[in-house]
């Protein structure tokens, strides 16, 4: 097979890949990691890309992937690349799943993954399961590169934007994996922006995994910003000790079919988590929020509110399952999800679950579907603002909620910006 | 100057407006006076353009402009104003960030380069004290948990910021005590000039004791039925409507 040539459709296509690329990946000779991968490789055998008949996958159809083929991203050449505006002063960059050192912030803490593989052996892999989750076991399998943070106990990180650019001058299949610890009383900012440019099709889909010690705190700002034809497919891990916070809010403004999954642990006695987020679909846009969030301890807090703006033929899906363990008392949950339809054409789907096993417990969940307002829309037209701008100023005002909830000031403001005049584009 | 003939307008195809003639001169306030149902609010949605009121016939000009044939923020940007009855609640949208993109919008059309956030909040405040409202109100939603008399100030200070050449006021002495009326006319009065019209809807004398009418006119079952002087309007709070009915 040519190297640049593309896969036959479907998971047969990803494994003759990986069949093909098995030798050259990195850490290779590293045993339990070609090990892990060779597994992780018969998990994603036996269960294929997920179907509309996995419950899981009931309202996300892969068509678009699986019908498709998909090359190899090739070695990148040195040189200026079409880059956004950076949204935090110190930004690294992975460009098609490799790191790009040229175009990174070299005092920033992180390194390339695939340059540190013998380090992480008990790291990776150890929140993200491949026998249920296929796209993860492909992940595992494929991943080149990806980013490695390693904050000692105590070590505050800053706040760091990490930049993965996905060129797609031609249709390439990336699996980046990123892995994060937080050692005791560590802090850490992440930016996590997923962007492309272009309209042809490529499939971007990263794992990242959170390792988050005792009374460390992290904030996680996920953007997916994908370019027109991009299918964005990640899967996030967070495993949260005690007094822990894994902070984070989910951002879906690009791409043609995206989903986002989340899979947090409250592992320790009053560690927290918030899963906010916000998807802002246009027309032929496909957006998946999914989130599973365990309460496997007492006294944890735990906030999402869910913001989806429909526009044209588009369709949003929220899932959120909270899991209440009998161990988790005094459990504090709040779960909200929210969706706009600007259009008669588009479609939400939208599936709360809470299971409790836990007696003394505070779970609250609520979902809304609504359309904007005639009377604010008037109102504002009759103060001489523009139609569209009306709009889009009540859009925002609905995304509002979820975007304040973000404490740090660098990922409030970059969210902002990029959810800022969405309707005058999409309009 | 803003000139009305013969309009009619329906709602949900029930004819509300039969036939309206008014001419309010520049420089002049005129006051339109009339029971429930008559059809003021009709006659102040049409005019700003609001979704849903059809008109049927006739015509409306202001300055030579039609009215009839212009989008609400074209009218907003050819000097019209409405402080509405009730204004509406717009959570999530600052106060500041709403006054600040309508008076841009408005400036830009008049040709006018936009104020920055720092111009902005310098009128603004000047703007307030003179309305005696507290400043932690540009830093509300919009509307948002405001008392009846702080929305009736609200809409007086969008009026005094955009600086409109006609203002429509729905009825904006209705759930006002005596002190929140009087801040309210002081600030119509304030705009008072050989380039400021108003319109001044409403169903009691009382807001005319503040703001006096050049002309006062009655408006019954969608027809201007009387029209007067400022005398006219304390007739009317002393006789009542009936008594237009009967003449």
């Amino acid at each position: 097979m040519a190297e640049n040539a593309l896969t036959e459709p479907g998971a047969a296509g990803f494994l003759h890949r990986y069949e093909g690329l098995r030798a050259r990946l990195p850490g290779q000779r590293l045993p339990w990691l070609a090990a892990r991968r060779d597994a992780a490789a018969e998990a994603f055998r036996a269960q294929g890309f997920p179907t509309r008949r996995v419950e899981a996958w009931k309202y996300t159809d892969l068509a678009p992937l699986t019908q498709a083929g998909f090359g190899e991203a090739l070695t990148t050449v040195d040189g200026a690349l079409p880059l956004p505006r950076a949204a935090a002063p110190r930004r690294v960059v992975f460009v098609d799943g490799r790191f790009r050192p040229d175009l990174s912030d070299p005092e920033a803490p992180v390194r390339s993954l695939a340059l540190h593989l013998p380090e992480v052996e008990g790291l990776l892999g150890s929140l993200a399961r491949v026998e249920d989750l296929p796209l993860v076991a492909l992940n595992t399998a494929m991943f080149e590169d990806g980013a490695l943070i390693d904050l000692a106990p105590g070590e505050d990180g800053g706040v760091i934007e990490l930049l993965h650019v996905t060129l797609a001058e031609r249709p390439v299949a990336v699996h980046p994996r990123h892995l994060v610890r937080l050692g005791a009383g560590a802090k850490l900012v992440l930016i996590e922006r997923n962007w492309g440019h272009g309209e042809s099709r490529y499939l971007n889909s990263p794992v990242l995994e959170f390792a988050v010690a005792a009374e460390a705190h992290v904030t996680h700002a996920r953007m997916q910003q994908e370019g027109k034809g991009g299918i964005h497919l990640s899967t996030v891990f967070a495993h949260v000790a005690e007094s822990g916070t894994y902070d984070s809010f989910l951002l879906h403004a690009g791409g043609k079919l995206a989903r986002s999954e989340a899979h947090v642990t409250l592992a320790g006695p009053r560690a927290a988590a918030h899963l906010n987020g916000a998807q802002l679909l246009g027309d032929g846009q496909h957006g998946d929020c999914t989130t599973f969030l365990e309460h496997a301890a007492p006294d944890c807090p735990s906030r999402q509110t869910v913001k989806t703006v429909l526009a044209g033929k588009s369709r949003g899906v929220f899932q959120g399952k909270i899991l209440v363990d009998q161990i988790a008392q005094r459990t504090d949950g709040y779960q909200m999800n929210q969706a706009l339809l600007l259009s008669d054409q588009a479609e939400i789907d939208s599936k709360p679950q809470l299971e409790i096993y836990a007696d003394d417990v505070k779970c609250s969940h609520g979902a809304t579907v609504g359309e904007l307002d005639e009377n604010q829309i008037f109102y504002l037209r009759s103060r001489g603002i523009p139609e569209a701008v009306a709009r889009s100023m009540l859009i925002e005002a609905f995304l509002q909620e979820a975007v304040e909830g973000i404490a740090d000031e660098t990922a409030r403001a970059a969210l902002s910006e990029a959810v800022s005049g969405w309707w005058e584009k999409v309009a | 100057m803003l000139k009305i003939e013969g309009l009619t307008a329906e709602v949900e195809g029930k004819e509300i407006l039969k036939g309206i003639d008014l001419e309010v001169p520049t420089g002049e306030i005129h006051a339109i006076m009339g029971p429930n149902g008559s059809g003021k609010s009709t006659l102040s949605y049409v005019l700003s353009g609001r979704e849903g009121y059809e008109v049927t016939g006739g015509s409306a000009t202001f300055n030579g402009q039609d009215l009839l044939a212009m989008e609400p923020e074209e009218r907003a940007a050819a000097g019209l104003f409405l402080a509405f009855q009730y204004p509406v609640e717009l959570p999530g949208v600052g106060n500041a960030n709403f006054l600040r993109t309508a008076l841009n919008a408005i400036r830009r059309n008049k040709g006018e380069p936009e104020l920055d956030a720092m111009q902005f909040l310098k009128l603004a405040r000047e703007r307030m004290k003179a309305l005696s409202m507290p400043e932690d109100m540009l830093k509300r939603g919009v509307n948002v948990g405001f008392s009846g008399g702080e929305k009736k100030r609200n809409e007086v200070l969008q009026m005094a910021l955009l600086q409109p050449a006609l203002a429509i006021l729905d009825e904006t002495d209705s759930g006002l005590d005596i002190d929140a009326l009087k801040i309210v006319a002081e600030g119509v009065n304030a705009m008072r000039g050989p380039d400021f019209s108003s319109l001044v809807i409403t169903h009691y004398q009382r807001l005319l004791d503040y703001i006096v009418p050049d002309r006062v006119h009655v408006l019954m079952n969608g027809r201007i039925v009387q029209s007067g002087g400022p005398e006219l309007a304390k007739q009317l709070e002393a006789s009542g409507y009936n008594s237009v009915k009967a003449a």
